[in-house]
């Protein structure tokens, strides 16, 4: 039973890739489901990240996207630098069967990329809190914002092209739905890492500092690391989000993508699952995805629907879907069968 | 040497003198009262020597090494610890959590480890956990350890803040009003409480307190401050009997 139980979980997740990875390679599913599950990929790596500072955390974070287009960027002109034509940076320096193997790696360097900007706000964040750190974080995201639109070379407001050269230099040397893959597996290593660091006891620090900073102080939690690790782990994973993007069909970014509109967003799809809750991040970004598609056919009136929906959650159910509980709690036979080791607690609360 | 030396501590809060030239040697084992009216700067010296206000002036040693200038974390790592006035609990954390929590600072596994829950971390965490359900059952919690710490009574509460400031394994022990807010009954076993965990822990007490019972008790030594200024110091006896304290409390006209 205990290694039924063990093999459960793995089995589960080879399941889901084997039907997404496998449908989408064979075009079960058609071009338009495959951008589909993409973008909720993406959207959970996202959801998932942000929850660590908004929920667990309890700050409020409302620049996201920044650390996205910090990601996307690095690592778009790194992999055409190096496996694309390109008429600003030369042409190919390795051969395109390379970028299968170095893809990964690349969206690595994007991702620490992406947190070594997030000591930008990681900083502050030991001197404030709430709205003045909001405040410093929508800075961040304008300061990367307009960088980036005055750097001629990366193409400045018009947006950097190019990615779909890489792309389809992947598929010529092997055809498979190469950026799906990667975003599944960036997903799992979000929840991964997410769900891990939090049940730990160095975790639970930031759990802390949400419900009294000082204390936590005080009771020998080193606040500031704490925060340094939340942050850059957290502005980490929205910068592979924003790789991943970056890959997308459209081979296209421009610093117009990742404005506060999109943290704002990425914002709502938080509070939406509930703060503090990473199956509630997961569920939320997968229903929001779908719920964006469901309402394509209403055109512009999509965006007064939505709102709208926010409204009457935030009055009927301000705590979000999960409203900081795990699906676990609620349903205990799935803690059985996915087994976290660290049950989490919170059945007790009313 | 005694354990805890303050000298010459002084701190203002703009113009306004909190606390003047505060002296204090704390002998391992012993038990302090520290008294005074409201506003006296009682809590403002815990505060200085806890490291949450950085002094103006003074220094505090702990087995002789300095402690102003260092991090509140790093200062409760070396080995001193407080409760606090009004609960400062993490209500929306489990029991155990709390508890948990603030072991912090004797993590050994690194933030990869933190992650990846490799065998080191699994020995430490297990650890961990063991060492905090059995603080909890010192202080008679055990069956509480998944209730939100909100959940519970307020003496309760009371309790778990000591515990949780235990667990950051300290010698000396710092109480900021433990008995507010509590019945004569609820008074009674704090003090039967504070015996206990000074034997059982080894520890070193420094307490502020207004319910007289508490201090007269428990205490082998007070020190009264008032504005800012220690003025008398003593046993409980002497202390009952001193006029400048009885005029601090009472006003000048008592006499």
């Amino acid at each position: 039973m205990k290694t039924m139980k063990k093999l459960f979980q793995p089995l589960i997740l080879a399941l889901l890739f084997v039907v997404f990875v496998g449908g989408s390679w064979l075009h079960i599913f058609n071009d338009y489901w495959q951008l589909v599950l993409l973008f909720m990929g993406i959207n959970i790596i996202l959801t998932v990240s942000l929850n660590l500072i908004n929920g667990y955390m309890g700050e409020f974070s409302c620049g996201h996207a920044g650390f996205m287009a910090v990601g996307a960027y690095v690592s778009s002109v790194l992999t055409v630098w190096l496996f694309a034509d390109d008429k600003i940076f030369g042409p190919a320096v390795l051969p395109a069967s390379w970028s299968i193997l170095l893809f990964p790696v690349i969206l690595i360097i994007g991702a620490i990329a992406a947190s070594l900007v997030g000591l930008l706000i990681a900083v502050p964040s030991f001197k404030t809190r709430g709205d003045y750190l909001a405040i410093i974080t929508l800075a961040v995201n304008y300061i990367v914002k307009s960088a980036i639109e005055n750097m001629e070379v990366i193409g400045g407001p018009r947006g950097f092209v190019g990615m779909k050269r890489v792309m389809n230099g992947m598929a010529g040397v092997f055809n498979a739905p190469w950026l799906l893959i990667w975003t599944f597996i960036g997903m799992l290593v979000t929840i991964f890492i997410i769900r891990n660091f939090v049940s730990s006891t160095l975790g639970k620090g930031v759990e802390a500092i949400r419900e009294d900073e000082i204390a936590a102080e005080l009771m020998s939690v080193n606040t500031k690391r704490v925060k340094m690790i939340a942050f850059m782990l957290s502005c980490g994973l929205a910068g592979l989000a924003g790789g991943l993007f970056a890959h997308g069909p459209g081979g296209y970014i421009n610093p117009g993508t990742f404005t506060i509109l999109k943290s704002t967003e990425v914002m709502v799809m938080v509070y939406l699952g509930g703060m503090g809750s990473t199956s509630g991040s997961i569920i939320s970004a997968i229903g929001f995805t779908l719920l964006l598609e469901v309402l394509r056919p209403l055109g512009v009136f999509k965006w007064v629907l939505i709102p709208l929906l926010l409204v009457v959650m935030m009055i009927f159910r301000p705590s979000g879907i999960m409203g900081g509980k795990e699906l676990g709690d609620i349903f205990p036979k799935l803690r059985k069968i996915f087994g976290s080791e660290e049950e989490s607690y919170a059945l007790a609360s009313n | 040497m005694p354990l805890l030396q303050i000298k010459h501590l002084t701190h203002f809060f703009g113009g306004l003198r909190a606390v003047y030239d505060y002296n204090l040697d704390l002998e391992k084992g012993e038990i302090v009262g520290l008294i005074g009216p409201n506003g006296a700067g009682k809590t403002t010296v815990f505060n200085l020597v806890t490291g949450a206000y950085k002094p103006s002036e003074g220094e505090v040693r702990l087995n002789g090494d300095n402690l102003v200038g260092l991090q509140p974390h790093q200062i409760t790592t070396k080995g001193i610890a407080r409760t606090f006035q009004t609960i400062r609990l993490w209500n929306e954390l489990t029991v155990l959590d709390n508890i948990r929590i603030a072991h912090a600072s004797r993590i050994k596994y690194s933030l990869p480890d933190s992650i990846l829950h490799g065998q080191r971390y699994q020995k430490e965490e297990k650890d961990i956990k063991e060492q905090a359900l059995k603080l909890l059952a010192v202080f008679g919690l055990e069956g509480n350890a998944r209730e939100l710490a909100k959940n519970l009574p307020y003496g309760a509460q009371r309790r778990i803040e000591i515990a949780r400031a235990l667990a950051t394994e300290p010698q000396i022990l710092l109480l900021d009003e433990p008995a507010a807010g509590m019945n004569p009954g609820e008074i009674g076993e704090l003090m039967a409480l504070i015996r206990q965990i000074r034997e059982e822990f080894d520890l070193t007490i420094w307490l502020i307190e207004h319910q007289m019972r508490v201090i007269m008790n428990i205490c082998e030594r007070i020190k009264v401050v008032d504005f800012g200024e220690t003025i008398a110091e003593g046993t409980p006896t002497e202390i009952q009997n001193n006029p400048r304290v009885v005029e601090a409390y009472l006003g000048e006209e008592a006499f």
